[in-house]
């Protein structure tokens, strides 16, 4: 594991989340959750040196949903910013390496998504293989099912919990990060990100070994996934859990799972992580992932300094 | 102040029209013809579908390989509420199935009626759409043999 | 070479047709706005802390970043911030049309619509313009509600008054 340039702590963060939001858009849902996170240490739009989103139009139904959002942040004067059609926890690990760089020491990074007004397990098949996968229409619930059974025909995890609907809910979650004594300046509590990386694999399907998760292994050893107290785990089934504990190597830690709004609910596994551990003397895995069976997964490492 | 706030319809549609590339091109052309065409990886594994560049090392990838249109399920699940779209209309299983002559595993519909009827392991074979024009769906499904 | 039936070439090109439906909802504030075109007003909402109106209006001011609430509404009179001739046929459109960015007064923010009723000749920066809409019968909450643009007897906006819109 490399060691960062300058330390990033996570300083604040807010999350908002609902099976089903009846009338707010994105920017609505956005606003108040964003003002909270700034509100917590202080900060005002205009004090953010970067400003980073994960989301992805097909959930609302709106082309350009990412660019609408921007309203929620007031680009103006212009702000630096970029968006992932991915999980907000990647965003995250954008915003960490652009910390790096020191030209700025704090980012705002959020993630927004409102799935209830579409049918979920359609909509996640457009990220397939458009030639010879997305043209059948499999839905995510069905892809996971295959990781199961793959898991139960493997031997190695004893009872796998069977397939459960996929989760539809709608949600936000704003995270705060700051650099070094930016950090201690705005927080007692910081959390610092010890180490994080992300891996993905192979899109087909039948190239992968559905029954592990390499791609989580790998980046537990790149973010440095040891001598871990507690674990904040992103699976959107069951069976996903069992995955992400045998490739994390996670076994007498207590284990916190959810699944969350898609596109949000691994930025959120990061924000609870923190919140959970900040002043404990604490050290905490976090992790997210995105794409059909798990094709990609982020792991973070958490240190909560002792107040 | 509360009203209701309104709610409308919405669809998105939209045709993609896609270059195939060579290999993924021999596949489709494969399946118009009835034939179900893999390519040989930088390992010597045969993989189906052809793949442009070899998923390992991502060298270009050019000799393809023709594989039966039977196999073995490798892993599969069950589909009790068939989505709009997807191969057939009524329960069916989704499978990962290697084929006999390939080292990898495509993913299709097996046309089973109930779960009780499939397991890894089963071997099925292609059903061919009526009429071919050039798309995976010129498989129609999977029948267990 | 004779017209006679060969074997298809290879397969180069697949058409994958994307289907999804959704229950779109504009959100609270365009809600609003969509309700008061409905009873045949224009609504637009004012930023607490830079006073600027919005319309449409979209529960936030994207300038400042913050969440807009009070409602003002305005008369469907503006001026004209800058416009194009078409020349060329669009569906339900007979060339040439004139299409021009209109800030209603009241406003802070330009909108698209329609000149008509209007030589396209005579079509000018600061020219004043006002709403007309479909019958009060036909009135539903969609923007569609107002036809197009025309002038008004009225002199020319100074150019001081929205040479920050152009
Ligand atoms: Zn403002």
């Amino acid at each position: 594991m490399k060691s960062f340039l300058r330390d990033v702590a996570i300083v604040a963060s807010a999350t908002f989340e609902t099976p089903s939001e009846p009338s707010r858009n994105e920017v609505e849902m956005l606003l108040p959750v964003i003002h909270d996170a700034l509100g917590q240490v202080g900060l005002s739009q205009g004090e953010i040196g970067f400003t980073v989103s994960g989301s992805s139009d097909y959930l609302q139904g709106y082309t350009f949903a990412f660019v609408g959002a921007l309203d929620a942040v007031g680009a103006w004067p212009p702000i630096r910013e970029s968006h992932l059609e991915m999980d907000g926890a990647f965003a995250l690990a954008e915003a960490v390496a652009y910390l790096q760089e020191g030209h700025v020491d704090t980012a705002l990074v959020y993630a927004f998504a409102r799935p209830s007004r579409g049918d979920l397990d359609r909509t996640l098949s457009v990220q397939l293989d458009p030639y010879t996968v997305a043209p059948l229409w499999p839905d995510a619930r069905g892809l996971a099912g295959l990781q199961a059974q793959a898991m139960r025909d493997s031997g190695r995890y004893g009872d796998v919990p069977d397939v459960t609907p996929t989760y539809v809910g709608d949600g936000v979650t704003a995270v705060i990060l700051a650099t070094g004594d930016r950090a201690r300046e705005l927080t007692k509590t910081p959390v610092w990100i010890r180490g994080i990386d992300h891996r993905i694999e192979a899109q087909m399907l039948g190239l992968r070994d559905l029954g592990s998760s390499a791609s989580t292994k790998l980046a537990g050893e790149g973010a440095g996934a040891t001598n871990i107290d507690e674990a904040y785990l992103h699976v959107l089934y069951p069976h996903q859990e069992l995955l992400v504990k045998d490739a994390l190597g996670l076994d007498r830690q207590p284990v916190n799972t959810a699944a969350g709004p898609m596109m949000v609910g691994g930025l959120e596994r990061l924000a609870t992580a923190a919140k959970s551990i900040a002043g404990t003397g604490k050290r905490a895995v976090a992790t997210a992932t995105s794409g059909a069976c798990m094709q990609q997964n982020l792991v973070a490492v958490l240190e909560g300094a002792a107040a | 102040m509360t009203e209701e706030v309104l709610v409308a319809d919405h669809t998105i549609e939209y045709t993609y029209t896609r270059s195939t590339g060579p290999m993924i091109g021999a596949f489709l052309t494969g399946l118009r013809d009835g034939k179900i065409v893999g390519c040989r990886g930088a390992d010597g594994r045969v993989i189906v579908p052809a793949v442009d560049y070899d998923p390992v090392t991502s060298e270009d990838l050019s000799e393809t390989v023709e594989v039966a249109d039977e196999g073995v399920v490798t892993t599969w699940s069950w589909n009790d509420r068939p989505l709009l779209g997807q191969p057939l209309d009524h329960p069916f299983a989704w499978a990962l199935v290697k084929l006999d002559g390939a080292d990898t595993s495509l993913l299709a519909a097996v046309d089973v009626d109930d779960p009780s009827k499939i397991s890894t392991g089963s071997r099925v074979k292609a059903r061919w759409a009526e009429e071919r024009v050039g798309s995976i769906t010129d498989i129609a499904a999977f029948e267990v043999v | 070479m004779s017209e006679t039936a060969e074997a298809p070439g290879p397969v180069t090109i697949v058409e994958t047709p994307i289907h999804l439906d959704y229950k779109f909802t504009p959100g609270v504030a365009q809600s609003r706005f969509l309700r008061a075109l409905e009873r045949g007003e224009i609504t637009g909402q004012r930023c607490p802390k830079c006073q600027k109106v919005y319309v449409p209006p979209r529960g936030a001011c994207s300038m400042c970043g913050v969440a807009t609430d009070e409602e003002v509404k305005l008369s469907g009179k503006g001026t004209i911030t800058t416009f194009c001739v078409t020349q060329i046929p669009s569906p339900g459109l007979v060339p040439p049309y004139v299409t021009a960015w209109i800030r209603l007064d009241g406003s802070d923010i330009t909108s698209m619509f329609l000149i008509q009723e209007c030589d396209p000749a005579e079509v000018r920066l600061g020219m004043r313009v006002e709403a007309v809409w479909v019958e009060e019968s036909e009135l539903v909450p969609d923007l569609g509600n107002i036809k197009y643009f025309r002038p008004i007897d009225e002199p020319d906006a100074e150019y001081e008054t929205y040479k920050d819109y152009v």
